[in-house]
Order: structure tokens, then C-alpha cells, then sequence
């Protein structure tokens, strides 16, 4: 582990910290573009938080330690998921110490406590939110880890940085499990992420809320790191998309200049990244809540079939 | 060469007919050309056997067609059989045009799809390619699929509905077995076209196939082509359709149709059995006729229609004759030979008496058809002979395939012999106790004008009497060098 | 990790999106949806047949090629959207197992038949041996959505998607059986779906309706 791996490494959590909300700003935009609406600047996310921070806390009285605690356990694991993603270079000395395993456990690890803090206060719209937001979780963890499997199998590691690492340097070749575990996890991220077609982000009913409804007691500095978490998350879930099926532009050895070049292509596929995700969301309505489950049926169903088709057919 | 010409008049004349019948069969005299075109493919026939008896076995075009002694009975009959439904059908279908069940429309599909169902029964009896033999199988199925639904009753659509799909299903899976017969052939006969799908070749190299794959691809060609044999539990569309169609219809389809997918299963089998050096194939044969048997004969109690109980009995002798080739052996494979013969002729005797009766009592429930010996003597007597010899009464030649059989299943497979002898009784029980009424009982009915055409049903119960006391020399030899056949010596 | 060759790559690429296939189909509902996926099975046929006519030189694969084009992707889906707009049918009912649940017995289904092709994948010598496994696994794929299907129409694309299943498993065994073979099932489907056409018609004239309940009166005690 070189001070280059360690330059590479803090720069890849710094590029994660401030880039996310940029890029949730930017998937609004992008948004309120194909809806023809004019958009809120794009800087607004960083507006916002810093905001949120020069406010006063508002606790409820009989809120629990775990409350306080809440936001910044889920902050810290965001930030430690960024810090084991590559999104920027695959040589990461913190990777050592979590695969991507261990990784579905810290979003796993942030969902719980989320849930929990929102059933902390005993509202009816926080308790419905942690359970809609446990039976997101429930069944769209297990298709995540078929993805993480198919990769893994492809790559003969459960490390991330390796596998990204391997499929960036090889010859190009088709991987159909590659590519159904790709609509697998795209599925997954929606509906982790609270984006449409599984949860509407803009919205102010409370009866159609998942993700909205469980910050719905949090004020100032705790909804300031709430709200950088689920930016984060994004984030993360986006850049893991990249690590697994596009993992060219990374940067694989320390030639001079490849951080700044990596970072260029970071961005490239951000911007592309957004796009995307803005367009599923206009152009698919959102589901009813009972019909969530079969959302993330499909994407389990495709995660197997992709498993199935690496597995059985070696491609 | 004038086997090849003898031959080319065997299959074209049906396809002809279909194809003339198709313009000309709403015309008052096309029955009678109905009848002219079968009687022309059954003298082709005959010219046929007796090249066969007499010089042995027949290669055609290319070795496309290829004719022994287990098939060349099996052309007779079919076209002996088809004949003389062609006969029946000219005044049963005339009476169906006057009580307005059949327009001309449906006079002209009726007429030109027998004649090709005739064809490609022939075709499938005939060919050496077992690619070509399940085209025209199912190619069998289709033309008879629009003739079950002749008369556009909810139950006949249903019937029509149900063979479609089922056999279609089945025939799919023989499709699956055939692709792996031919994968098993081409590791051995090599790729060149069509030569690793021509039995003759297959014959000759059974023993080098691969067991583990002719095991798989019997599995899927006994299950495909069994549910067209009516092996249970995959008859479930025999029923329906022969009780639905037209009694010619339900005629062929019982006597012909099940025998030429039996020796479709016959023929897979012999490869099957050469390659495997097991019993694994006669063993799964035997346990689904006895399923037959025994599903057969307990369903028979339940049926209130006069064409559903005698699907039903032909699916149980089909169960009998699948066990006696399960069974093997030249002694069980003459008398799986001969009651094919025999039950093809009484079957369709019994449904020309049936038809009639039907028309004459206007619906086809027993409970409405009483005192046939009263009404019309014919159709009486017909019928109660017909019915004596299915059940197995001596002395026709039901009693002596059938007494074949149980004699050597009780050496061969004791273990069989009670579930047999009890299947057969309880449906002995059951058609007699059904028919007893029919042609005995009171009716107030009066004798009806309608002359039937009943020299078909004597003249087959006639034949069938007469294998039943005396197999003639030269039909015993042949049934005999069958049996070895199948036997793969 | 060798890389298999490139044409290969695409052949596997080609199975695994008929299996993709066959599950969209089994989930799907609307009937023309459904007839526009076969339609597709049909086309991915035939660039696998075309690309193995490359790969192998065997000049009656372009034939066989040609052939599935014509009848699977253009005939055969045009004569059943003809035959939708005649009878208005578009839309099939509930089926009696959830869409989730059918779909998990299909990953089971698709398993079962990786078995079940094991052995003749290992004694197969050609390039595409991989592949029989999906072909059994559409083929047994395509019979659930027939059994699981009430309207007529939805059971005669299952049947006519099973037939893709078996050309695919032919394909991908043996080459293709011989030309007079393919020729007969050929004709065989066509024909197959002309009198469906017109056994529609009894149906629909009959019932007023193409759904399969009203076909399923007939009991033993009549």
C-alpha cells in the first residue's frame, strides 16, 4: 500500500462527500428537463444541507438515545461504503477490510437503524415508513447479493476492487449473466434509493411515502447527514453499478495523471448515470405499494437467471 | 419395378381423392367415389402384400419407404378398414345430410380429409425415415382434428379442442425423442443427410447407440407417441374425440389411427431394446398398459354414451396390446399382432352397428337407445355380436389373442396375470350390462324405413370369427416373421 | 479464464436471451405482447441458425434459416394478429398461481432440465452443446404457460413457443435435423395453425368467447 493508494483512497471518500448531493441535484435537473418544467438550481442539495446545519435540533421529548445516535451511524456507514466502492481507483487500502459482501451488510446496517429511529418516536407515519421500508429491504437484499454472486463468480473473488479490476483489464467479451444482472441491479437501485417506479422522492403524501416518511422527525443537523446519507447512498449504489458493469476508466495502476483521468471518467458516467435514472423515472408511473414486492421479484428472478446463465452455460 | 408403381398408386390414390373430394364432395355421388378411391388403394395394397409375402422385403425411392412383414398387414388392414367405413359412410352420411347435421360444405371437408387421413396413415406405416414419420403422424392428427368437429356442438369443440392440444403436446415430446434418436445415429452413421434417420440403417447399428441417450429419447417417444396410442394416464382426448366426431370418424380413429401409433412405439422400441440390452423399455410399456387395462375398465362403468364406453374399451385393449409387447417375445408379440388385427375390425364393426342405432334413437345416450332386436334386427344381432366379441368370447379371435396373452403373461409376468383377468372382467361386466338393455329391452319406437348398410359389420365380425377358429397358413407365417422382427432377431 | 471465440460468445448470448424470452412470456398477459415475443424467439433463431451456417459451412442451415424466418417471425405471427383482430381477443385472465410464484417453479423448471440435458451435453460434439439445456428448459417453460393460460390463443403461442424450444435443441445438438425432416415440421406448424384458425371460429361461434373454461363441461357421466 503506496502513498499513492492512500492519495487514491481519500480522494475517492472527498470526490463521494461533495459530489453526491451535486448528483442528486443533477438527476432533478435532468428530471424537470424531460418534463419540460424548469429545473431548481443545481446546486440547490448543498444549499439545503448547509442550511439545515445553521438550524436548531428539535428532538421529540420522548425520543430515545437512538434517535440522536441514528443519523450519524448512518452517515458513518455511507461513508465507509463510499470508502470501499472504487469509484475511482482499484488499488484501496480499506478495502482490506470489507468485500462486497460486507458491503450489502453496511446498507443493510444503515436500514436498520433508519427503521428503527423512525419507530423510535411512536408516530403512526414513521412506524408505517420502516415497515414499508423493511420489506423494500428485505426483498430487494436478496437480489443484490445474487448480483454481488454472479460477479463474484465471474471475478473468482468477493472483492470488489478485484473484480473490477479484472473485468476492466480483460479482452471484451459478452457476459449474458453480466448483462441480466445488470437489469437485476438496476431494479435494486430503484427501489433502494426511493426513485420511481417503487417511491416517488417529491412527494408530500404521506400515505404514499417509503423513504420521505422515516425523516419525517428529524430537523437541522440530523436531517442534514439524513439527507447526505441518502445522497451517499445514491451515490454509492451508482458507483457500484460502474464497478461491476462498467468498470472501464478506473484507475488500475499508478501511472502519472490517472487519478485526474479517472476522475474525469467518474464524472462522464455520472452525468450519463443521471440521465438514465431520470429518464426510468419519467417515463415509468409509480407502482402501488402492494405491488412493490413483485417489482423486486422481477429483479430477483433476473439476478437468478443471471446466475443460472453463468452457472449452467459458463457465460 | 412395378412394386414401384404398385406403391406410388398406394399413396397417391388418397392424396388424389383428397385433392378431387376437396372440389366434388357436396356432389350426390361423391361417397360413391369415396368408396371407388379406397377400393383402389385396397387392391394397391393387396398387389402389394403379395409382392412382400413373396419376394420379402420391399426398399423404395431412395430408401424412403421401406416395407417388412410387421407393416405390410398393418397397410392391408388399414386400407381393408378404410374401405368398408367408406362403405358405411355413404348412406350413414346421407342420413346425416337429411337430418341437417352436415352441410355441403362439410360434406366436401368430410370426403377429402378421410382421404387424406388415409394418406398419411399409409405414409406413416410406410416410411423408413422416423423424421417423416412423425410428420406424418401429426400430420395424421390434423386432418382429423376439423372432422371431430364436424357438427359444431359444445362438446364436439370441446372433443376437437382437446385432441388438438393433447396430442399436439404429445407429439411434441416424440418430436424431442426423435431429435435424440437422431443424435444418438449421427455419432455412429455419421452426418450425411438423411441416412442416420432411416430405421433400416438404425437396425443394423442398434447395439453401438448410445444407452444412455436412447434411454431418455424412449422415454420421450413412448410418452409422445403413447398419448396418441391412448396409454393412460395420457388418454384423457381418446374419449372425446371418438364420441364426438362422426361414427366413420370415431370408426378410424379407433381402429386405425391407435394402431399406427402402437407400431410407431413398436418400432422405437426394437432400436430402444437393441441398444439398451435391458428391459427397461418392455417393462415401462407393460406398466403402462396395465394402467390402461385397469383405468379403462373401471371408467367403463361410468359412461352414459354409447361411443364414450367403446373409446374407452379401446383404450383398455390398446393397454392389452401395449403389455403384450412389453412383454415380448415371439409368442406375446403374435398375439399383441393378431389383436391389433382383430380388435381394428371389431371396433369399427361395433361403431357401424353403433352409428346406425345413434342415428335411428337420435342421440347417443344409453338410456335412449332400447330394443334394437325389435327396431331393426340388423343393427340388433350386429350389435350384440360385436359386443360379445370385444368383451373376449370365444370363438372369435379376440378370445384367442387375448387367451394368447394371459397364457404368457402367466409365465413370463404372474404377478400380472390377476390385475388383468380382473380388469377384463370388470369390463366384461360393464359393456354387457350396458348393451344387454340396448338391444333387448322395451321401446315403443316402430321399425324405421332407413335400410342400414350392415354388410360391413358382418363382413368384419365374419373375418374376425374366422381368426378366432382358423389362422390361415400363410396370415400365420406372417404374423410369426412380424413377431420375430420386433423380437430383433 | 480463456475467452471462448467471439461468434460462441454471441451463440450463448443468443440462448441465454431465449430463456429471457420464455420467462416474459410465461409472466406476460397481454396477448399481444405475447405474440410479438414468439415472433422475437423466432428472430434470435434465426441469427443463431445463420451464425452456425457461418461457423459450420453447412449450407442447409441458411435454408433452414430462411425457412424459420419466414414462418416463425413474419407468417405465423401475422396470421395470429390477424386472427386477434378478427376475434377481438387481447387481454388473458388471472392465472390460478401469482406471477411471482410461477416464475420460481420456472428458475426450478429451468434447473430440471440443465439436468436432465447433462447427459447429452456431455456426449455431444458440437460447438453450441452448452445450449441444449436451454432448449429444454424453453421447452418445459413454454408447457407451463400452456397449462397455466384459460384463453385459447395464450395456449397456442405456448404450443408454437415449445416448437421453437425443439428447433433450438435440434440446433444446438445435431445441426438441424435433415432438410426433408425440417421441411415436414415446417409444414407441419403451418398447417397446425391454419386449422386452429379456422377451429377459432367453431369456438368463438359457438361460445361467444375464446376463453377455455367454456371447453370444460365435458365430464364422465355423459
Amino acid at each position: 500500500m503506496t502513498a499513492f493508494d492512500w492519495v487514491a483512497q481519500i480522494l475517492g471518500i472527498f470526490a463521494a462527500l461533495l459530489a453526491a448531493p451535486l448528483f442528486l441535484g443533477w438527476v432533478n435537473q435532468c428530471r424537470a428537463w424531460l418534463q419540460n418544467k424548469s429545473a431548481p438550481p443545481l446546486l440547490l442539495p448543498y444549499r439545503a444541507i448547509r442550511k439545515l446545519f445553521h438550524k436548531d435540533a428539535v428532538i421529540a421529548s420522548n425520543a430515545s438515545p437512538l434517535f440522536r445516535l441514528a443519523p450519524y451511524v448512518v452517515f458513518g456507514t455511507m461513508v465507509t461504503a463510499a470508502a470501499i466502492i472504487p469509484s475511482i481507483a482499484t488499488r484501496l487500502p480499506f478495502t482490506r477490510a470489507a468485500d462486497a459482501i460486507a458491503l450489502v451488510g453496511l446498507f443493510a446496517t444503515a436500514r436498520v437503524f433508519v427503521s428503527l429511529a423512525a419507530m423510535d418516536v411512536g408516530t403512526a407515519f414513521g412506524t408505517l415508513g420502516a415497515r414499508r421500508e423493511m420489506m423494500i429491504g428485505f426483498l430487494a437484499e436478496p437480489a443484490l447479493l445474487m448480483v454481488i454472486f454472479v460477479a463474484s463468480l465471474i471475478g473468482a473473488t468477493t472483492a470488489l476492487p478485484q473484480i473490477s479490476e479484472l473485468l476492466a483489464t480483460q479482452s471484451l467479451a459478452l457476459y449474458p449473466s453480466l448483462a441480466f444482472t445488470a437489469v437485476a441491479f438496476t431494479m435494486v437501485l430503484l427501489a433502494e434509493n426511493a426513485r420511481i417506479p417503487v417511491d416517488n422522492p417529491a412527494t408530500h403524501l404521506e400515505l404514499t411515502m417509503i423513504h420521505e416518511a422515516l425523516l419525517l422527525e428529524y430537523s437541522a443537523r440530523h436531517l442534514a447527514l439524513m439527507e447526505w446519507a441518502a445522497a451517499l447512498k445514491l451515490f454509492n449504489y451508482v458507483c457500484i453499478g460502474f464497478a461491476l458493469f462498467i468498470p472501464w476508466g478506473l484507475a488500475t495502476s499508478q501511472a502519472p495523471f490517472i487519478l485526474t483521468l479517472s476522475l474525469l471518467f467518474l464524472g462522464a458516467k455520472l452525468v450519463l448515470a443521471g440521465a438514465g435514472i431520470a429518464l426510468i423515472e419519467t417515463v415509468s408511473a409509480k407502482l402501488r405499494v402492494f405491488r412493490a414486492p413483485e417489482f423486486l421479484a422481477t429483479a430477483f428472478l433476473f439476478a437468478v437467471l443471471g446466475l443460472l446463465v453463468r452457472l449452467l452455460l459458463g457465460a | 419395378m412395378s412394386s414401384i408403381l404398385t406403391f406410388a398408386v398406394l399413396l397417391g390414390t388418397p392424396l388424389v381423392g383428397a385433392l378431387l373430394l376437396g372440389l366434388l364432395g357436396a356432389k350426390r355421388w361423391a361417397p360413391a367415389l369415396n368408396v371407388l378411391f379406397s377400393a383402389l388403394t385396397f387392391l394397391a395394397a393387396s398387389a402389394l402384400t403379395s409382392r412382400v409375402i413373396t419376394h420379402g422385403n420391399l426398399v423404395v425411392m431412395h430408401e424412403q419407404f421401406f416395407i417388412d412383414a410387421f407393416n405390410v398387414f398393418l397397410v392391408t388392414l388399414t386400407a381393408f378398414v378404410g374401405l368398408t367405413t367408406a362403405i358405411f359412410s355413404r348412406p350413414y352420411m346421407r342420413i346425416e345430410a337429411e337430418h341437417g347435421r352436415v352441410s355441403p360444405a362439410q360434406l366436401r371437408l368430410y370426403h377429402s380429409m378421410y382421404q387424406l387421413f388415409m394418406a398419411t396413415m399409409l405414409i406413416a406405416l410406410t416410411t423408413n425415415n422416423l423424421g417423416l414419420m412423425w410428420v406424418a403422424m401429426e400430420a395424421a392428427t390434423l386432418s382429423t382434428v376439423l372432422l371431430v368437429t364436424l357438427y359444431r356442438t359444445p362438446a364436439s369443440l370441446e372433443a376437437g379442442w382437446k385432441y388438438f392440444i393433447l396430442c399436439g403436446v404429445g407429439i411434441a415430446q416424440a418430436l424431442f425423442g426423435t431429435i435424440l434418436l437422431y443424435f444418438a445415429a449421427e455419432k455412429v452413421l455419421g452426418a450425411e443427410g438423411v441416412s442416420a434417420l432411416l430405421w433400416t440403417h438404425l437396425n443394423v447399428v442398434k447395439a453401438h447407440l448410445e444407452p444412455a441417450v436412447l434411454s431418455l429419447a424412449f422415454v420421450f417417444l413412448l410418452v409422445g407417441y403413447g398419448t396418441k396410442v391412448g396409454l393412460a394416464p395420457l388418454h384423457n382426448w381418446l374419449p372425446d374425440a371418438h364420441a364426438e366426431g362422426p361414427t366413420p370418424i370415431s370408426a378410424v380413429l379407433s381402429g386405425l389411427l391407435l394402431n399406427v401409433a402402437m407400431y410407431a412405439v413398436v418400432r422405437c422400441k426394437v432400436l430402444v431394446e437393441g441398444s439398451l440390452q435391458s428391459t427397461l423399455p418392455g417393462r415401462m410399456l407393460m406398466g403402462f398398459g396395465l394402467l390402461s387395462v385397469v383405468l379403462a375398465a373401471f371408467f367403463l362403468w361410468r359412461q352414459r354414451d354409447i361411443k364414450r364406453l367403446f373409446a374407452y374399451s379401446s383404450v383398455e385393449h390398446m393397454g392389452i396390446v401395449a403389455f403384450a409387447f412389453g412383454m415380448g417375445g415371439p409368442v406375446a408379440n403374435f398375439a399383441a399382432l393378431l389383436h391389433m388385427t382383430v380388435h381394428s375390425l371389431t371396433k369399427s364393426a361395433i361403431f357401424f352397428a353403433v352409428g346406425h342405432a345413434a342415428q335411428k334413437a337420435g342421440s347417443q345416450l344409453m338410456e335412449d337407445i332400447r330394443g334394437l332386436i325389435t327396431l331393426s334386427p340388423t343393427i340388433g344381432w350386429g350389435l350384440m355380436m360385436g359386443s360379445l366379441a370385444i368383451l373376449g368370447m370365444p370363438p372369435f379371435g379376440v378370445f384367442a389373442s387375448e387367451f394368447l396373452i394371459l397364457t404368457t403373461a402367466m409365465k413370463q409376468e404372474p404377478w400380472a396375470t390377476p390385475i388383468l383377468l380382473l380388469a377384463l372382467g370388470v369390463a366384461f361386466a360393464a359393456i354387457f350390462s350396458r348393451v344387454q338393455p340396448m338391444v333387448f329391452g322395451e321401446t315403443t319406437a316402430k321399425r324405421l324405413p332407413h335400410p342400414p348398410a350392415l354388410l360391413p359389420v358382418f363382413t368384419h365380425l365374419a373375418l374376425v370369427l374366422m381368426l378366432g377358429i382358423f389362422i390361415p397358413p400363410y396370415l400365420a407365417d406372417w404374423y410369426r416373421a412380424a413377431a420375430q422382427l420386433i423380437a430383433g432377431h | 479464464m480463456e475467452a471462448l471465440p467471439f461468434d460462441l460468445q454471441i451463440l450463448n448470448a443468443l440462448a441465454a436471451l431465449l430463456l429471457l424470452l420464455s420467462f416474459a412470456m410465461l409472466s406476460q398477459r397481454r396477448i399481444v405482447t405475447l405474440v410479438n415475443l414468439l415472433a422475437m424467439q423466432g428472430a434470435l433463431l434465426c441469427i443463431a441458425t445463420i451464425l452456425l451456417a457461418w461457423r459450420t459451412g453447412a449450407g442447409h442451415l441458411y435454408f433452414s434459416a430462411g425457412l424459420t424466418l419466414a414462418l416463425k417471425v413474419i407468417f405465423l405471427p401475422w396470421l395470429l394478429h390477424r386472427l386477434m383482430r378478427r376475434l377481438g381477443v387481447y387481454w388473458d385472465t388471472e392465472p390460478l398461481l401469482n406471477t411471482t410464484g410461477t416464475m420460481l417453479i420456472g428458475v426450478l423448471v429451468v434447473v430440471f432440465s440443465f439436468g436432465l440435458a447433462q447427459p447429452i451435453s456431455a456426449l455431444a460434439s458440437t460447438a453450441t452443446r452448452n445450449a441444449i439445456g436451454i432448449a429444454v428448459a424453453v421447452v418445459l417453460i413454454a408447457f407451463m404457460t400452456m397449462i397455466t393460460r384459460r384463453k385459447a390463443m395464450s395456449q397456442v403461442v405456448g404450443f408454437l413457443s415449445m416448437e421453437n424450444g425443439l428447433f433450438f435443441g435440434a440446433m444446438s445438438a445435431t445441426y438441424g435435423m435433415p432438410m426433408i425432416v425440417e421441411l415436414g415440421v415446417a409444414l407441419d406448424v403451418l398447417v397446425a395453425m391454419l386449422v386452429l384458425g379456422v377451429f377459432f371460429f367453431q369456438i368463438r361461434e359457438q361460445f361467444d368467447s375464446l376463453d377455455l373454461s367454456h371447453l370444460e363441461s365435458l365430464k364422465e357421466d355423459q
